[in-house]
């Protein structure tokens, strides 16, 4: 398999703090994919999305595009990642600077890449990327950053990426502070782009229906490790890691006869210790043993398509590969529209 | 719009009407809304941003800051009109009577000081006389409901976690064990596990004291999860009111419905679909119907005439003017999803 981006055994420290713990995806190059990241506040999300943005350094590990460590690149393999990769960030209200009218952020990677050679053509770009996100041109060029909704800023941040018909867009959030009912046109444009223009989508989220909704597969992070991975089917719609039960049992869903059990979950607070070794979950695991405080688990692949770091599928069969991707299902070719 | 008259209602709201003063004129941000709660109900309201769900929740505690302002109506808190209390009453009857959790409450907590002395602050305002040691007693007793540690109450709110500080503002909001209760997007910040154990730590919290709740938020999942009752607001109206299950299951209004079918599920693979549009200046409200220009139904009525709640169902009114020639709304109109409207 041609890998576009490989992440590999990658690492962040803070100080004594992991943030992330040797986590290893490969994104395929074959398809163009969806790959959903999801976990709670802390658990190593976003710093994973910075590391393959390129923004920050790892501790340990790499991050290779197209074979190569982004953080070994020289400047001009430096200029072409940032590119191809590109970001989309959480809040839409803090990436515009509200003195400069919305073109600014369309005009200037323009320039920078010199992707036209005279005026009438960036203009032809820039109002394409926004049809494409579903914005009229006459209606949103020209404006302040403060004379749009937050989705039409979040939809102009998606049109500023798509101009630079990247291979692959990082999303970190990038409807959590939109309204529900304009998250899933936003988020049907990014399954758009991702079939019509072949770019391949991260989708860093906590919230798991969407996640189902628009990506193939699905990595969720607990505390800095892979507590579950695998085909999004499988993963929410059959969680095996106690983790991810407790995530998917979590969902508010507007279904009367799923409503949240009375018994209350134990409190625990997110910036408590990790552990040095065993299951990070163990001290908030309904199923803890004996042996989830030794040694962490190892990825157990416990049918197809998915694997679970989980002590309960012991005898099931180890993951061959570090990759939670070998176990990824491939990307649906033909979509829902 | 009011509930059976079995039980006196201990809230209820008359043609409230508050609006923001700007250049061109008053936006009606909550245009004549009347609702009533009776003891112990858990009323959810839902809508967009803008559609004045916060401006209702802060003018039902008179909290109303300029350039906003109570135009008009009445808030009977167990029978005594907030609106015309004078400045010392109204003192008394915040946090005793009706408590707000708002928005954020990362925000809402003093930096500077102990989270025990802000609970402790928050009783001394109201109840004169407690010991120290009996106030101790009641702040243990407070965080103990929200399922806080005790050590807790020595804590600076940056050594709290997001979902702890909002636990802690529910402390603080039901030390005086309130009649009602408004939440304000409590859980707006906060991951979904974290989501849940604050709601059900307020559910828990509702049931001891008897309080009735009005939850403000903008997800629909999250308040049917928890509400008895459903409120839709759309421009600062209420829209359709109604039992949580005939809400979901059965809305009679179309804004209702596209707000229940924008939120996919996690059975089957689905087109996505959003609401097209956006909600109309509060300025200058589209004659007729507001949600007229976006909606699927609409026809020449609903741009000419302004719908009044009427009842739908069985406890359930909703403003549109399909009724009452239909009995149930029609299947909806599949066109293409228009681009986003410009305001």
């Amino acid at each position: 398999m041609k890998a576009l981006m490989e992440v590999q055994g990658l690492t962040k420290r803070y100080g004594g703090f992991t943030a992330l713990d040797n986590v290893t995806l490969s994104l395929s190059d074959d398809a163009p994919s969806m790959t959903a990241v999801a976990g709670e506040s802390g658990s190593g999300k976003t710093t994973l999305a910075r590391m393959m943005l390129g923004f920050i350094e790892p501790t340990q590990g790499a991050v290779l595009y197209g074979g190569k460590d982004v953080a070994k690149m020289s400047a001009s393999e430096k200029r072409q990642f940032r590119r191809e990769v590109q970001p989309v960030f959480q809040d839409p209200f803090e990436v515009f600077n509200p003195f400069y009218r919305i073109d600014h952020v369309l005009t200037t990677p323009v320039k920078r890449y010199r992707l036209a050679d005279t005026d009438a053509k960036a203009q032809s770009l820039i109002e394409d990327a926004l049809k494409r996100v579903g914005l009229r041109p006459q209606d949103t060029l020209g404006r302040f950053p403060h004379e749009l909704s937050g989705g039409q800023r979040q939809r102009v941040m998606v049109a500023r990426a798509v101009l630079l018909r990247p291979r692959l867009i990082v999303a970190d959030e990038p409807v959590s502070m939109v309204d529900a009912s304009l998250r899933a046109t936003i988020l049907d444009e990014l399954r758009t782009l991702n079939r019509d223009l072949g770019i391949s989508i991260v989708y860093i989220t906590h919230d798991l229906t969407t996640a189902f909704q628009i990506c193939d597969n699905i990595v969720v992070l607990y505390r800095g490790t892979v507590a579950e991975a695998g085909a999004v089917e499988r993963v929410i719609g059959d969680p095996k890691h106690p983790y991810s039960q407790l995530l998917v049992s979590s969902i508010p869903l507007p279904d009367l006869d799923k409503v949240w059990g009375a018994d209350e979950i134990p409190v625990t607070e997110a910036n408590a210790a990790r552990l040095n070794n065993g299951c990070q979950f163990a001290p908030r695991c309904p199923s803890v043993m004996e042996q989830c405080w030794r040694a962490p688990p190892p990825k157990f692949v416990p049918d197809t398509q998915r694997l679970a770091t989980c002590f309960l599928y012991d005898g099931s069969a180890v993951a061959p590969d570090d990759d939670v991707a070998s176990v990824f299902r491939p990307p649906e070719t033909a979509r829902l529209g | 719009m009011s509930a059976p008259k079995e039980v006196d209602p201990v809230l209820e709201v008359t043609n409230l009407n508050v609006h923001y003063d700007t250049g061109h004129g008053p936006a009606k941000a909550v245009n004549d809304v009347s609702i009533s709660l009776k003891p112990g109900e858990r009323l959810g309201l839902i809508g967009e941003s803008g559609s004045g769900k916060t401006t209702m929740a802060t003018a039902l505690m008179r909290l109303t800051r300029p350039p906003g302002r109570i135009a008009s109506g009445s808030v009977m808190l167990d029978g005594k009109d907030i609106m015309a209390m004078s400045a010392r009453e109204l003192r008394e009857t915040r946090l005793r009577d009706i408590a707000l959790i708002p928005q954020g409450a990362m925000s809402s907590l003093n930096p500077v000081m102990r989270l025990e002395e802000q609970i402790i602050d928050a009783i001394v305002a109201h109840t004169s006389g407690m010991k120290r040691a009996a106030l101790n007693a009641r702040v243990e007793e407070l965080l103990t409901n929200v399922g806080l540690a005790a050590e807790v109450a020595r804590r600076f709110p940056h050594e709290l976690s997001g979902g702890m500080k909002q636990r802690a503002a529910m402390a603080i909001a039901t030390s005086l064990s309130p009649k009602v209760i408004v939440a304000d997007e409590p859980t707006s910040a906060l991951d979904v596990v974290v989501q849940r154990q604050v709601m059900q730590t307020l559910g828990r919290l509702q049931d001891g004291l008897g309080a009735a709740v009005v939850l403000i938020g903008h997800d629909m999942g999250l308040v049917a999860q928890f509400a008895d009752r459903v409120g839709v607001m759309y421009a600062g109206k209420i829209v359709e009111i109604g039992p949580v299950r005939q809400m979901i299951e059965a809305p009679r209004h179309p804004y209702t419905r596209l707000l229940v079918d924008s939120l996919p599920g996690i059975k089957v693979k689905q087109a996505l679909i959003g609401i097209p549009g956006l909600p109309p200046p509060l300025v200058n409200l589209p004659p007729g119907c507001s949600f007229s220009p976006r909606c699927p139904f609409a026809f020449e009525r609903c741009k000419n005439e302004v719908p009044q709640p009427q009842e739908v169902g069985d406890r359930q009114q909703a403003a549109c003017h399909l009724y009452p020639e239909h009995s149930a709304l029609p299947p909806m109109p599949v066109g293409p999803n228009d681009t986003e409207a410009q305001p």
